[in-house]
């Protein structure tokens, strides 16, 4: 009963984190995947790699297509096109009770006629698992999770927190190849979202082999968490990466807005100067950008600048130096966020909490540094 | 908490009160209670009008009976299982699975309860009965004489045509309560590993629990008072309590008999109900936290 149940020794007896071990990690690979609904086409020759031990999060607006993603890997959607493969398996054509993946979802899913502990123990029971085993792997996954002394409870006598943590617990449980995430966070008040990302995080660095699929909205969970974010808009992965590189380099105008809300300039690419470095002109003002994506000269491109790179006062020798008009000044808290004019085109910086904070129609001068600004082209193909 | 739920004086109810439901009671009273209390007198006191129980001992001890109240228990429960397990599955295939014009079907059933129930008696005939479609097309084919399908004039086709009326009053609470479940519990629960089989009786069925209890005892009073698909079928030596009530009244003039009979019905139905209600209050309040 126990060899059918998934393979790869899930309901083996060794300690959890013992068992995650290198040779039992699977990745996820998307192989031209296309999902359609009747004529709409919601999901579009997606191909992409999730090695094996890593996180990998797809972010995107609303109707993005992530969820979609998740959902065929889960067997929940059938793909109109392409393969699947789990390991080496391909799970397009199977069942989800055969797949041998966990699932989180937004509202928990718990069942709500079932205790925290059975709740846990579902998955085991459905792949008959042994009393014994069951035993001792819900109260060690509950212990994971911290939820050990609420093993009793029903959902319903639970916290939003920690009914996702039991929902977490119930997925690794049956020890899956895959754990699926499906914005699990979402339904959490702030400082809680924060304190379960952290624990998210742990969790993964106690059990290194587990492969995750993360698919949320929230940038700030996908660059805390993901080894690799994929960026996706209208059913197409625009833009996929490591989130360093992402982040500092994004390939596309969209994934430079949607991932931490950049600054674009339009500027016309000059010459090379030092080793990957280009002028560029924004106007009359010649700036300099690192030009990652190697885009050739004379051609019209976005200069891409974080609102945190951007500091107010006179340029330093070597950096880009900017004036601009401002518009409005909010202050959030531990950031101040100025909102200028600088010939005609919106931007936004943010800086520690300023003593004299500008008036709106104040001049200031502006400037970055060379290396914190990156070429973007212009066109939405992924880079 | 009980402390202070003590120490919470009770709001004394407005005054004149009292007067605004006095009218309702009134009419209740007459077009309810006042005729159930005669049919108890007469029951007590026959046509002679001294009170006793002697009339009650004659019925209660009869033949005839003891055969309408086995009749009528066990075509109620049979019927009763046969709407739950009918109306189970129906409701399972129209909510969870993508059936062709399930949304269609499932407005049907609201139609389905608003029609008589003799007419699904009446309907029968014309497919079950001895001159119906079905035996019509057999002796054709078979070349007999006599028809070869026949159940309808007995105790299981009662049984079946009450399948037939009562299964949506399972159904409709049964749809409502599914569409309650999260999809994702489902999903959720076949990503773990559970197959369809064990997805409807670990999470579909506890959650459903409430309202297939609701139903099932619904049908079980509907079963139990049934008259007019009984007398329809007009099967031989079924006879169920309200058919002995209308056979003793209407056709033997006994009013006595027919009133002993029907106190006992209205006692079983009675009963039923107060069952449905203490069940109702226990499964709903249990899963509600509130027993």
């Amino acid at each position: 009963m126990v060899s059918s149940l998934g393979g790869a020794g899930a309901l083996a007896a060794p300690p959890f984190a013992a068992a995650q071990g290198a040779s039992d990690a699977h990745g996820i690979r998307f192989d031209d995947v296309s999902v359609a609904y009747g004529e709409q086409v919601v999901l579009e020759s997606l191909t992409l790699a999730v090695k094996p031990g890593e996180i990998v999060a797809l972010i995107g607006p609303s109707g993005s297509g992530k969820t979609t993603a998740l959902r065929a890997v889960a067997g929940f959607v059938r793909p109109a096109r392409g393969r699947i493969f789990i390991g080496t398996r391909d799970v397009t054509d199977l069942a989800p009770h055969a797949r041998n993946i966990g699932m989180v979802v937004q509202n928990y899913a718990l069942f709500p006629h079932m205790r925290a502990e059975e709740n846990v123990a579902f998955g085991l029971r459905a792949r008959g698992a042994a009393a014994d085993l069951i035993r001792e792997r819900v109260p060690e996954c509950l212990r994971m999770v911290g939820m050990a002394q609420y093993a009793r409870r029903y959902p319903r006598e639970l916290s939003g927190g920690q009914q996702q943590r039991v929902a977490i617990a119930r997925a690794l449980a049956i020890r899956p190849q895959v754990l699926l995430l499906d914005e699990p966070l979402s339904a959490l008040d702030a400082q809680i979202r924060r304190s379960m990302l952290d624990e998210l995080a742990k969790l993964h660095r106690d059990l290194p082999s587990l492969t995750v699929l993360y698919v949320t909205h929230d940038q700030t969970e996908a660059l805390t968490l993901a080894d690799h974010i994929g960026i996706m808009r209208d059913g197409k992965l625009v833009a996929f990466g490591d989130a360093q590189s992402l982040y500092r380099n994004p390939p596309n105008r969209f994934a430079a807005e949607f991932l931490g809300r950049a600054n674009l300039l339009p500027v016309a690419r000059l010459a090379t100067t030092a080793a990957g470095l280009a002028r560029v002109a924004f106007g009359d003002v010649a700036l300099t950008a690192r030009n990652h994506h190697g885009l050739a000269d004379g051609s019209d491109c976005l200069l891409c600048v974080r609102p945190h790179d951007i500091r107010l006062g006179a340029a330093a020798a070597g950096d880009n130096a900017l004036s601009g008009t401002v518009k409005s000044v909010l202050w959030q808290g531990d950031l101040q966020s100025v909102e200028l004019d600088v010939a005609g085109h919106a931007l936004r910086l943010t800086c520690a909490p300023m003593h004299d904070v500008p008036e709106p129609g104040a001049a200031l001068a502006l400037s970055f540094s060379a290396v914190e600004a990156t070429l973007v082209p212009e066109s939405a193909a992924r880079g | 908490m009980a402390e202070l739920a003590l120490a919470i004086p009770r709001r004394a109810p407005p005054r004149g009160t009292g007067l605004w439901i006095a009218p309702p009671v009134l009419v209740l009273a007459a077009l309810f209670l006042y005729p159930l209390a005669l049919i108890l007198r007469q029951g007590l006191g026959g046509d002679a009008g001294a009170l006793s129980l002697a009339h009650f001992g004659t019925v209660l001890a009869s033949t005839e009976f003891h055969h309408a109240l086995k009749n009528t228990l066990v075509i109620a429960t049979t019927s009763t299982i046969g709407c739950l397990v009918l109306g189970f599955a129906l409701s399972v295939l129209l909510a969870f699975t993508p059936v062709p014009g399930g949304r269609v079907l499932a407005r049907l059933i609201d139609t389905f309860i608003a029609l008589p129930t003799f007419l699904v008696a009446l309907s029968f005939t014309f497919i079950y009965g001895s001159a119906g479609i079905l035996n019509g097309s057999l002796m054709q084919a078979l070349h007999v004489t006599e028809p070869p399908v026949d159940f309808l004039y007995s105790q299981w086709g009662v049984i079946l045509s009450e399948i037939t009326v009562y299964t949506p009053f399972v159904m409709r609470p049964l749809l409502a309560a599914f569409s309650l479940i999260e999809p994702a519990q489902i999903e959720v629960a076949g990503s773990l590993g559970a197959r369809p089989l064990r997805i409807v009786t670990k999470i579909i069925l506890p959650a459903a629990l409430p309202a297939l209890v609701a139903g099932g005892s619904l049908c079980l009073l509907l079963t139990v008072n049934e008259f007019g698909i009984v007398l329809f079928i007009g099967a031989k030596d079924v006879i169920t309590l309200p058919l002995l009530i209308y056979d003793k009244a209407i056709q033997q003039f006994d009013y006595t008999s027919a009133c002993v009979i029907a106190v006992v019905n209205v006692a079983l139905s009675l009963g039923l109900y107060s069952l449905y209600r203490f069940v109702i209050a226990y499964s709903g309040g249990r899963r509600a936290g509130l027993v």
